[in-house]
């Protein structure tokens, strides 16, 4: 028989989009001063709202906002102060917690079991973590009396639109800095809902401060002179240009940024489990995943085998609607997005690599793309060797531990790998000679936020998480 | 006293890496004057191409040096501090030549000593300092540890001797090489520096000197792509920002120049500069 | 897949000759679970979600596919009897309800169960071989056996020697299994691995190819008499097992959870388990069980929330 699962949409009701969102600034929704934009559903191509641009101006204002709440109001006060409005907003996230969920679906595409199950708790939770650092920084073991920096800068991109807000803000509101953050050009609802949340919170105006728009908007806001720390998630060129950009300034600065993980699987792995996790690494929010196991590398005896279950495993995944509570793969971000991913598939194939998805119907309307595995991959394809960003494998194979260390470790990107091996010895080996920032060994795509996370070497620098995030925003 | 007949054997200063002793591949050299301006030697003034030797050099000991036991680290690095001890008198006398009082000079090659030491005692402390465990919400083990950033480029503070090992130090005890640009104008200790550790098993490669100009050679550091991090200790100020962009080309880890008081025991801040944190996610079950 | 050899075997489904050092290599050999990630995997496919026209059907499939059962020492005759009536025809109220697929009792009420169900179409089931603990000599084990087939029992849930098994003793279990399966003559053997005793998921997993290559027709997890019954995980596995074997040897075996299983929805997760791992080929009564009593009113209660629109409730649903 052929059970098919009936739509199971999660109701879109539960929030209420506005026609139009200013900036957020001071504690106000206020105008911006450029050009506004529409955000996108990228999953019917719809206009959900239009959304103010910040302009230098309006960043400048947002920035003394926060350089005045840093000074008169969040700075001097008591940690265990701030940690009671850090809990209040955990708390307030959790009570809002399905709207948040249904808002990044639709704003950002990806399926509202992955938002609600792992975005928005995620959320909740780093600001219930980081709320137990604000008054105990001193024993962080960065020194007796670590200080606030000031004013964060802080740029974040559209794959995770409120978990990367919520990485961002809690570390830095924790640790006693105000922040200006600006969210995606194309997934900023979330960010102008959280600021609701700040108000609900009765958070001092000026400590969080969010401003819309594009790519000037951000270097506006990581180029302005009244800025202590940036603090930017994203592609490594952006993050390269920034680097550059506060280069001789006194501006602290880490940054997290793309990655090309390897995910080894050897012969003797759980295979069910490494198929799972296989799927996982690379199919969760579609690919869109700086630490996305892109690179599977499978030890040959078992590489047919296992290239064999993962067909027949990403036959059964379910692409479509990001509100149907079944579905596995959610839209594409964006249609240029869309176009890049499109671009490299077409190179893996012009380059000689052999294409595979299994047969699924893709919506007419909206971004999509089928979950894509190339066979037959070397490392000297592009597709081995660029972050796509989007839901496509490329299996290549090795024989021995040392030459699977060498091709993982071959790329200048840092950020994560996968282990798979029954053999605990082989786990600590090969985890120990991996340069990458968080190795899932029997599992991926992990997070927590007591976990630091965080890239060698162009991957960026600096963790988010755990007691080492807070670093980056402290003068210790 | 020396017999008045007698003429001494002057030491030719050349360079350090991989190890060996070699001159600059450029073949040039630059004299080196005592504080009242007479000649004390020519260094070498080490080129582009010497830079990127070195840095081939540092990454080739990259391996062996960060597997090293940290107990083995430690123990090269006070042997380091053993056979500075037995040159004191030697060093002491460059520093005079450089202009120091006797009980300056003295001082400072106690402290560079007493900075081996100290540092050669972190290096099996630093993993539980620096790492951890976490506690995630879920059946997980979940662990950070500090690993060596990689090769690390240094632009030497002033202070030739002191400042040096307070710089190199902190940077290769974690497991890092480094790559380091000796002060400009007081190169001779840093290449009898050389010579301790040439001579204290420390493996060639890990520690590499060049001597020459700042200006010239610190850009090619900083903009060399398999160089992973950058200490601007010794950078002047007017070159920092220049430095940094170079810096920015493959995301190197750099630390500032910040205040130089080389004489206050130093804090962790130097070391962890230039370590990265690996976290380890595993499932618990059976 | 190790198992080019069990391909070659030709369709013959008991293996005649195997060594205990074959055995344990093979079954050591085996790809480990881990059981962070099988549970992960097992509740990620627990939170699908079965609406509408695709809840009908999957609530039909369900009664259709569930084992009723009374399985207690106070069972008689006229228990026996009851239970039959609710199998042949779950609600009276309404025809088109699906009939169970049997009903399973002890072996001394087989030959009750089989009159009672003549011509029904529902299958009599019966546990033997010293059920639920298995503690009795080989001989006794199948006379029980053979007792059960004899009063007329179509289908024979026996349960493995854990004993044996945890003690590495594979080939006794093994042997023992074939055994069976030669006294059950056509009776179809589902074997009980009491996953609950096997403590972990590669045990599970080693006991389910074990049963498989000894011959069982099904793999089932629970005796329902010890505390851990039929879990998802455990279930998971055990049809990633079926899935495999059948790779690597053409024969399809079924999957039984028993025990613990009360709701329509872990009925449904059951099914979306099956659906996902091992496949459409076995959603249907012949390839996956229920082994179950309670579900089924449950099942009948919201089958009719579906027609009719209205919650029901339990005094419309006949209790036996």
């Amino acid at each position: 028989m052929v059970f098919e699962y009936a739509p199971a949409p999660e109701s879109a009701s539960i929030v209420d989009i506005r026609p139009s969102y200013g900036l957020f600034v001071g504690g106000e929704f206020v105008d911006g001063h450029g050009e506004p934009f529409k955000t996108v559903n990228p999953a019917d191509e719809t206009a959900l709202a239009e959304i103010a641009r910040a302009d230098a101006a309006d960043v400048d204002r947002a920035v003394r906002a926060a350089r005045t709440a840093f000074e008169k109001v969040w700075g001097p006060m008591p940690g265990a102060e701030r940690a009671k409005y850090l809990y209040r907003i955990a708390r307030l996230i959790q009570e809002r917690a399905r709207e948040l969920a249904v808002l990044e679906s639709i704003d950002n595409g990806k399926p509202i079991r992955e938002s609600r199950d792992v975005d928005v708790p995620l959320v909740a939770a780093h600001f219930f973590y980081h709320a137990g650092w604000a008054d105990k920084l001193e024993h962080a073991g960065f020194g007796p009396d670590p200080r606030p920096l000031g004013v964060a800068g802080q740029v974040i991109p559209w794959n995770f639109p409120l978990l990367m807000l919520a990485w961002k803000i809690a570390p830095a509101l924790a640790c006693g800095n105000t922040v200006v953050l600006k969210p995606a050009e194309t997934t900023p609802l979330t960010a102008l809902l959280f600021a609701d949340i700040c108000r609900q919170a009765d958070l001092p105006p000026g400590v969080v401060n969010i401003v819309t728009g594009a790519g000037e908007t951000g270097r506006a806001l990581v180029e302005h002179d009244g800025v202590d720390k940036v603090a930017f998630t994203g592609s490594t060129a952006v993050g390269r240009g920034i680097a550059r950009s506060v280069a001789g300034t006194r501006k602290r600065l880490t940054l997290e940024l793309g990655g090309k993980a390897a995910n080894i699987v050897y012969a003797d792995a759980a295979l069910d489990q490494a198929v799972e996790g296989i799927v996982n690494g690379i199919f969760f929010n579609q690919g869109h995943v700086c630490c996305a196991g892109s690179r599977l590398l499978v030890q040959e005896p078992v590489a047919e085998e296992l290239v064999e279950r993962l067909k027949t495993r990403m036959g059964t995944l379910r692409v479509g609607d990001p509100l149907d509570k079944n579905t596995d793969i959610g839209a594409i971000n964006s249609a240029a997005q869309l176009a890049r991913i499109g671009e490299l598939a077409r190179a893996g194939e012009d380059e000689g690599a052999e294409r595979w998805s299994p047969p699924c119907e893709l919506p007419g309307r909206g971004f999509w793309f089928a979950p894509t595995l190339f066979t037959g991959v070397a490392q000297s394809h592009r597709i081995a060797q660029e972050e796509i960003f989007g839901p496509v494998l490329s299996v290549l194979t090795f024989r021995t531990p040392e030459e699977a260390v060498a091709k993982a470790n071959n790329t200048p990107y840092g950020l994560s790998a996968g282990i798979w091996t029954e053999k605990g010895s082989q786990i600590l080996w090969t985890a120990q000679r991996l340069r990458a920032g968080v190795v899932w060994a029997n599992t991926f795509n992990k997070f927590d936020p007591a976990s630091p996370f965080g890239g060698y070497k162009e991957s960026g620098f600096g963790r988010e998480g755990g007691r080492h995030g807070l670093e980056g925003y402290l003068d210790a | 006293m020396p017999d008045a007949t007698r003429l001494t054997v002057r030491k030719t200063y050349k360079l350090f890496i991989g190890g060996a002793f070699p001159r600059s591949e450029s073949g040039r050299s630059y004299v080196v004057d005592d504080a009242k301006g007479g000649f004390l030697a020519n260094a070498s003034r080490a080129s582009r191409k010497d830079v990127r030797d070195a840095v081939t050099a540092a990454r080739k000991a990259f391996p062996g040096w960060s597997a090293r036991t940290a107990y083995n680290r430690g123990q090269i690095l006070y042997r380091v501090a053993e056979m500075l001890e037995g040159r004191r008198d030697q060093f002491v006398g460059e520093l005079r030549d450089l202009g120091l009082g006797k009980a300056a000079a003295g001082t400072a090659v106690d402290g560079a000593v007493d900075r081996w030491v100290w540092y050669a005692g972190w290096a099996d402390k630093l993993a539980a300092v620096a790492g951890s465990a976490n506690p995630v919400a879920g059946p997980f083990f979940n662990f950070s540890t500090p690993e060596p950033t990689g090769t690390v480029g240094v632009i030497a503070p002033d202070d030739p001797l002191l400042g040096l090992v307070s710089v190199v130090a902190p940077a290769i005890v974690s497991g890092n090489t480094a790559v380091v640009v000796a002060a400009e104008r007081a190169p001779l200790p840093a290449i009898t520096l050389a010579e301790v550790l040439a001579t204290s098993d420390l493996p060639g490669g890990v520690v590499n000197i060049l001597t020459g100009s700042r200006a010239e050679l610190a850009p090619w550091l900083a903009s060399h792509m398999d160089v992973n991090a950058l200490d601007l200790a010794g950078a002047a100020a007017e070159d920092v920002a220049a430095l940094e962009e170079a810096a920015a080309g493959n995301l190197k880890r750099v630390l500032r120049p910040g205040a130089q008081d080389w004489a206050r025991t130093p804090g962790t801040g130097r070391m962890t500069a230039f370590l990265e944190t690996k976290t380890v996610w595993h499932p618990v079950g059976v | 897949m190790p198992m080019g050899d069990l391909r070659d075997a030709g369709g013959v489904s008991t293996e005649t000759h195997t060594s205990a050092a074959e055995l344990r290599a093979f079954l050591h050999g085996l790809p480990g679970v881990d059981r962070v990630g099988a549970a992960e995997r097992a509740d990620r496919l627990a939170g699908r979600s079965v609406k509408a026209a695709a809840k009908a059907e999957a609530i039909d499939l369900a009664i259709s596919m569930v084992d009723l059962t009374t399985l207690e020492g106070a069972d008689t005759a006229g228990k026996v009897r009851a239970l039959c009536a609710k199998a042949a025809r779950p609600d009276p109220s309404d025809a088109s309800v699906p009939r169970v697929a049997a009903v399973c009792v002890y072996p001394d009420l087989a030959g009750v169960a089989v009159r009672a169900l003549a011509g029904t179409g529902v299958a009599v089931a019966s546990v033997a071989t010293a059920f639920p603990s298995g503690r009795a000599p080989l001989e006794a084990r199948l006379a029980d056996t053979r007792a059960a087939v004899a009063a007329g029992a179509t289908e024979i849930d026996m349960v493995i020697d854990r004993g044996a098994f945890l003690a590495g003793d594979y080939l006794k279990v093994f042997e023992d299994i074939a055994a069976v399966r030669d006294a059950c003559g056509p009776a179809h053997l589902k074997v009980i691995l009491e996953t609950g005793e096997l403590a972990t998921l590669d045990n599970v997993r080693r006991a389910s190819w074990l049963a498989m290559r000894a011959g069982a027709d099904f793999i089932k997890t629970s005796t329902g008499k010890i505390p851990v019954a039929a879990t998802l995980p455990v279930t998971l596995v055990m049809l990633e097992a079926v899935r495999d074997y059948r790779a690597a040897t053409g024969r399809q075996v079924g999957v039984k959870p028993a025990g613990g299983i009360k709701t329509t929805k872990d009925a449904i997760r059951y099914l979306v388990l099956v659906n996902e791992t091992a496949g459409p080929d076995w959603l249907s009564p012949a390839r996956f069980r229920l082994g179950a009593s309670s579900v089924l009113n449950d099942l009948l209660m919201q089958r009719r929330k579906l027609t009719t629109g209205v919650y029901s409730g339990p005094d419309y649903f006949t209790v036996d």
